[in-house]
């Protein structure tokens, strides 16, 4: 129904033209905008009539029953991709609005098939299996929205993971008729593989207007900084393997190499790597004659000898992955999942979500050029440094690379920050694994002030009722030059505090004091440790062996001389 | 249950199509690409130029070369780095003599014929391997980014930078800074207090021009919507340039009567928020003026390359907004927690301190970047930039590992190493087995913490055979020095592997007992030095000019080396990030080394040094039983001392020394209770 209220409005726009002889042709055009006018108002009044049709998910509706749209050949097609775009020139913030939650809506366009005027699929795949859990995810999520008019973020639910499989021109006229398109304004495309023989390039190569692209292969030319997202070539052997758990440390192989395409001079090279160091390089291949039944991308072979993939990437401490023709690899999923170090040698790429992960924590980055220094680079690595980076890699797969979920999540929470920037997860936040998170600490009051002028302090007395040993504490406290303010929390229910005239006269007073060698009192608070480390789930105090004293406390010198000569005195 | 049926999308490429482009011909069809606009350190700049490290060279100026202010103090900053070399030849970076500071053709430090006085540069070869500064470029009324002249395959280090010609990871984005702007040092920033909770007198201020003609006013105009004249307070003034009258609007009066009312500098100290919204060009003078104020900026500005973007963290010290939703602005604000106000105007603090306070500053960094750049197998990572210290004093060439820093153990949930080296300054020979080091040797080997003892041996006489050492349990290694200088005792040898190192002069006396509590004392605070005998600066104020004192005071600023643990990493700084003019001064003299330690580590942290309780006699030992030789008996020692700290101070352009009032001392120190219940009895015993 869309449609209509769109061409409705043209209808003011013909009336002037009009001639007598055609009036009754034009009165029953106009009875139809008129009704068409009539329909759209109903359905500004029902938007909830929208969402109900507007609902992509699946379990409403199986892929093969999606309406199917056919596409006119000279249905539009969007212009390229604006290299220029950035968030604030082909991003309408307006549709994110301000909310406490600091949260942007996220909208999927209905499941449709879209097939061109001869009725042939745009596409070879439809809709992957990989897509549709990308999309389920995201409307599983706080993000989701079935209402179009509240979206802020657009998705359309057109697969366009795989360039390979596209027909380009049509899958971009789909595009466009997506009815809130506009543009491609706050629209994201999920892409993983781009580009195609014999150049491959590094973007998408449909055109898509201002969308924006979630790219698993981004150079530093295509890649609009601040505007796109580079996320990872999903690997679909996370979901099927399960790695055995690994800690830090050396591993048999120092140097692993296990992708099966790389090109022959670095082939070459890496054999002569190979010669050079002998065991500690593991350089593995496809293998030429298996046997019936095994799954070929889960061995590699190495002079005949099988290893399993990706068990084997357990097996080392540093992992190469080299760019193929694209710059993005599926293997950096594998390496990371088993912990191993990636060695990347992919110049100029932009590696996933580096607009928030700090890749210098898990991953070595070498120049394609130096891939004949690599054995020396990485053997400078000191091992403590080495293991860390195993557990960082590990860490970004779990958090980052595992599903389609988490990649599909990060990139939203990733545009999330930048629209809510004031909100944004932190640094912190993004790259310290949970170990570290628990095991840190991160004072709110962290800077060493110098010099701190400070305004004094302000002295809270807890008392209870013993009045007498109060009053000397105020006596006492009161001297000092530097106390701003006393602040006395009386926590007696049952008694009132002194009156301010007796303040330092106490008649009353009875003193109860050694309260603290009270032996039940000692058992006490031995409880009230336990069960503060039970709830902390660990012992957060630290024991130290040192006091602080003034500088001369205690020494041989004239006492009058100390700034702080009672101390220590009874 | 209806994906089973779905395809994969990611099946492996059907044939391996690339098999035939060779990557050596991919990358030179690359280089041939991707020049001038789209420069990037792969195809833009010569690496083989800086195999011998990364040396920055300045043109000699020519004749007639009009040098602004500004533009010298840049140049000097260089000159003062540990970058910069007098031979081309071993230059791996190159920056111009001429001042190309302000590219706006109205003004008046406008130089003319830059672009002929480039191209005419032997060694320019369109701008490969250049450093070009500018702060100023385009001019009135649209203020584009032109230069006036091409940079070529130059990097370009600028101020507003605009995200769309940005070459990222290739030009480098500068604040703009004043011509006030000191070249060193720089002024501290306003906070010193940490209020809890964090709120000031007002929310948000802004005080500055509004454009009449001409572009970067539109968000300018529209402030008035949002100021409330009570927490909320934007000022903007149509007084500037000689005819403003003629353009002025509706709003001028009234906005020029209320911008006369209040102070800025009284704003600035008692915000929580300062706007910073785009001037003219992106960048304005604002920034670092909230910044210094630690008045957490806002920044309007869209499109802006915030300075240093590629290593610093903004989202940690201000508030990225959008020039479109500045309606919002006061809710965002608003909704601003006060731990997260605490945090952010810390970073402020941090930032203004480690990167912007000084030309200098700015200027290394800059430096820093592109070294990270160029090596980029040994750079920083975010958290070394984005944490105290700062990436200026934490250097990825000692080790791109956090953990191997003193600085980082609590963010990383870490620990120092659990033993110390014993690293011992020796300059007398050995001349008996009862000799002061022998004593030394022996008391330190016993503690549980040490791992192993480092004997330097910097004296003219011959080493002595090995026989001659006494034998210990632990390792004992002596290095034969081979300048046999005074600083070369905090040389970060390889054979140094522990964090801590606990740094002793050869008659220094040490009992077992003070060494381990000591060595207890410094896991605690493994950023500082924690020694023994310590003494004070003052200001003479008679003479204008630093005092170094070693009278027993009540506050001490300065642990002395010759007994003291610290981290490992500070022989690395002190070897290398101290320019080499001053360690030939303290070879010279032999003396000063341990003050310029403590400058230099308090330098970093901000903090005083920790003065651990000694024996008594500690101090009338180590005078007289030194050897006749000891450098403590020289009567010009002392007036040596006094020139040092003020040569010091000079060359970091403020005093870096903290005044600590405390001595750490074991908990039950001389409390009146049994002997035997006292771990560390020996430090009571006289």
């Amino acid at each position: 129904m869309y449609p209509s209220g769109k061409y409705s409005s043209r209808g003011p726009a013909l009336i002037p033209r009009m001639k007598t002889k055609h009036r009754i042709y034009y009165i029953t055009l106009f009875s139809v905008v008129l009704l068409g006018l009539i329909a759209t108002g109903m359905f500004q009044f029902w938007p909830h009539s929208i969402e109900s049709t507007a609902d992509w998910a699946l379990d409403k509706r199986s892929v093969h029953d999606a309406p199917l749209v056919r596409l006119p050949v000279s249905s539009p097609i969007p212009e390229r991709g604006d290299l220029s775009c950035r968030m604030h020139t082909c991003f309408d913030v307006y549709r994110c609005g301000y909310n406490p939650k600091n949260r942007i809506k996220v909208y999927i366009y209905p499941l449709q098939r879209f097939v061109d005027e001869l009725g042939v699929p745009i596409s070879s795949t439809g809709l992957s299996r990989e897509y549709n859990d990308l999309l389920s995810a995201v409307s599983d999520s706080d993000f989701y929205t079935d209402d179009v008019t509240r979206a802020c973020l657009f998705i359309p639910s057109i697969d366009v993971l795989n360039q390979n499989s596209l027909r380009i021109r049509e899958t971009a006229q789909a595009l466009a008729m997506l009815p809130r398109w506009d543009k491609g304004m706050n629209h994201v495309l999920f892409n993983m593989l781009p580009g195609g023989p014999p150049d491959y390039n590094t973007a998408l190569d449909v055109p898509r207007d201002r969308a924006l692209l979630a790219g698993g292969g981004f150079s530093t030319w295509t890649y609009r900084q601040g505007y796109d997202v580079s996320i990872p070539v999903y690997s679909p052997l996370s979901a099927d393997v399960e790695l055995p758990e690994r800690q830090p440390g050396p591993r048999r192989y120092f140097i692993l190499s296990s992708q099966m395409a790389i090109h022959r001079e670095y082939r070459a090279e890496l054999e002569r790597l190979k010669e050079e160091n002998g065991e500690a390089l593991l350089l593995l291949d496809k293998c030429s004659n298996l046997s019936q039944g095994a799954a070929p991308a889960r061995k590699r072979c190495y002079k005949g000898q099988v290893y399993d993939y990706p068990q084997i990437l357990q097996e080392s401490s540093f992992c190469v992955v080299l760019r193929g023709a694209r710059l993005g690899q599926a293997a950096l999923s594998d390496v990371l999942q088993a912990g191993c170090v990636p060695v990347i040698l992919a110049d100029s790429y932009i590696l996933p979500f580096s607009e928030v992960l700090d890749w210098k924590r898990a991953s070595v980055v070498i120049p394609e050029e130096k891939l004949s220094e690599m054995y020396t680079i990485l053997k400078s690595i000191p091992h403590r440094q080495v293991e860390e980076m195993q557990r960082q890699a590990h860490w970004f797969w779990e958090a980052y690379f595992s599903s389609m979920k988490a990649i599909g999540l990060t990139t939203l929470q990733i545009i999330n920050d930048r629209i809510y920037p004031y909100a944004a997860r932190t640094y912190e936040q993004w790259n310290n694994p949970p170990v570290v998170k628990w095991s840190s600490v991160n004072s709110p009051l962290f800077l060493p002030l110098i010099p701190p002028r400070a305004p004094g302090f302000t002295a809270v007395v807890l008392t209870y009722d013993r009045v007498e040993s109060l009053f000397r504490v105020i006596t006492e406290i009161s001297k000092v030059p530097s106390l701003a303010k006393l602040l006395v929390v009386w926590n007696n229910q049952n008694k009132s505090p002194p009156e301010g005239e007796k303040k330092f006269k106490c008649p009353e007073c009875t003193a109860i004091d050694g309260l603290s060698l009270d032996q039940t009192h000692m058992v006490e608070r031995s409880e009230c440790i336990n069960k503060f480390a039970s709830v902390f789930g660990t012992m957060p105090l630290k024991v130290v062996e040192h006091r602080a004293d003034p500088v001369l406390y205690k020494d041989d010198f004239p006492e009058k001389l100390k700034s702080f000569p009672n101390i220590g005195s009874l | 249950v209806v994906w089973r049926s779905l395809a994969t999308a990611l099946r492996p490429d059907p044939q391996l199509h690339h098999q035939h482009t060779s990557p050596r011909e991919r990358r030179a069809i690359r280089d041939n690409i991707y020049k001038n606009k789209r420069c990037r350190m792969e195809t833009c700049f010569d690496f083989s130029r800086c195999q011998s490290g990364f040396r920055v060279y300045i043109y000699p100026p020519q004749r007639g070369d009009e040098i602004s202010e500004t533009y010298q103090k840049i140049l000097t900053s260089i000159e003062g780095s540990r970058f910069h070399t007098t031979d081309p030849s071993k230059a791996c970076l190159f920056v111009l003599a001429v001042d190309t500071l302000d590219r706006d053709q109205l003004s008046a430090q406008y130089v003319q014929n830059v672009r002929s006085r480039i191209q005419s540069l032997p060694t320019w070869g369109d701008g490969r391997n250049h450093l070009i500064f500018n702060l100023y470029s385009g001019t009135w009324p649209d203020y584009t980014e032109d230069l006036g002249f091409e940079v070529g395959q130059a990097m370009l280090a600028k101020a507003s930078a605009d995200v769309v010609n940005f070459r990222p990871n290739f030009d480098i984005s500068i604040p703009l800074f004043s011509k006030d702007h000191p070249l060193k040092g720089g002024g501290i920033g306003y906070l010193t207090l940490n209020d809890v909770p964090p709120s000031r007198k007002y929310l948000l201020v802004f005080k500055g021009k509004r454009y009449l003609t001409g572009i970067g006013s539109e968000t300018r105009n529209a402030l008035y919507h949002i100021h409330n004249g009570d927490d909320i307070i934007l000022l903007t003034t149509c007084k500037h340039g000689k005819d403003w009258e003629k353009h002025k609007d509706s709003r001028c009066d009234r906005d020029n009567e209320e911008y006369s009312k209040f102070d800025y500098q009284e704003l600035l100290h008692n915000s929580s928020f300062c706007l910073v919204p785009r001037g003219r060009r992106l960048g304005s003078f604002r920034f670092l003026e909230a910044l210094q104020a630690a008045c957490i900026p806002v920044i309007l500005s869209n499109g802006w390359e915030l300075p240093f973007s590629e290593v610093i963290d903004w989202r940690k010290a201000a508030i990225i907004g959008d020039e479109r939703l500045l309606l919002q602005v006061p809710s965002i604000t608003r909704s601003v927690g006060r731990d997260r106000i605490l945090a952010l105007r810390q970073q402020t603090q941090f930032l203004w301190d480690a990167y912007f306070s000084s030309v200098a500053k700015i200027v290394l960094t800059t430096l820093e970047v592109i070294q990270d750049r160029v090596d980029s197998l040994v750079s920083r990572n975010r958290l070394l930039w984005n944490s105290l210290p700062g990436g200026l004093y934490a250097f990825p060439q000692y080790s791109t590992d956090p953990a191997q820093f003193p600085f980082y153990y609590a963010v990383l949930g870490k620990s120092p190493t659990q033993q110390f080296t014993a690293v011992i300054h020796t300059v007398t020979p050995l001349q008996s087995q009862i000799s002061p080091v022998v004593k030394l040797i022996i008391g330190v080997a016993k503690s549980k913490f040490c791992a192993q003892i480092v004997v330097l041996w910097n004296c003219d006489k011959p080493l002595p055979p090995r026989n001659k050492w006494p034998s210990t349990s632990v390792p004992l290694t002596v290095i034969e020095g081979q300048t046999k200088t005074m600083s070369s005792r905090f040389f970060p040898h390889d054979v140094i592997v522990t964090d801590a190192v606990l740094s002793l002069d050869e008659d220094s006396v040490l009992s077992t007992n003070e060494v381990d509590f000591a060595f207890i004392v410094w896991q605690s605070f493994p950023e500082r030095i924690v020694g023994y005998p310590a003494r004070s600066h003052y200001w003479d104020g008679s003479r204008s000019r630093w005092g170094y004192t070693s009278k027993w005071t009540n506050d001490y600023s300065m642990v002395l080396t010759g007994a003291a643990f610290y981290h490992r990493y500070y022989h690395y700084l002190f070897t290398h990030h101290v320019p080499p003019s001053l360690l030939t001064t303290v070879d010279r003299m032999a003396n000063c080394e341990d003050i310029l330690m403590n400058f230099l580590v308090s330098a970093v942290t901000k903090q005083p040094p920790i003065k651990v309780t000694q024996k008594k006699q500690y101090k009338e030992t180590m005078m007289s039983q030194g050897s006749k030789a000891s450098r403590w008996a020289d009567p010009d020692h002392f007036a040596q001392r006094q020139t040092c700290m003020n040569a010091f101070s000079h060359w970091l352009g403020f005093m870096p020394l903290v005044h600590s009032q405390m001595r750490l001392d074991p908990v039950l120190f001389r409390d009146q209770v049994s002997i035997l219940r006292k771990k560390y009895r020996d430090i009571e015993r006289l």
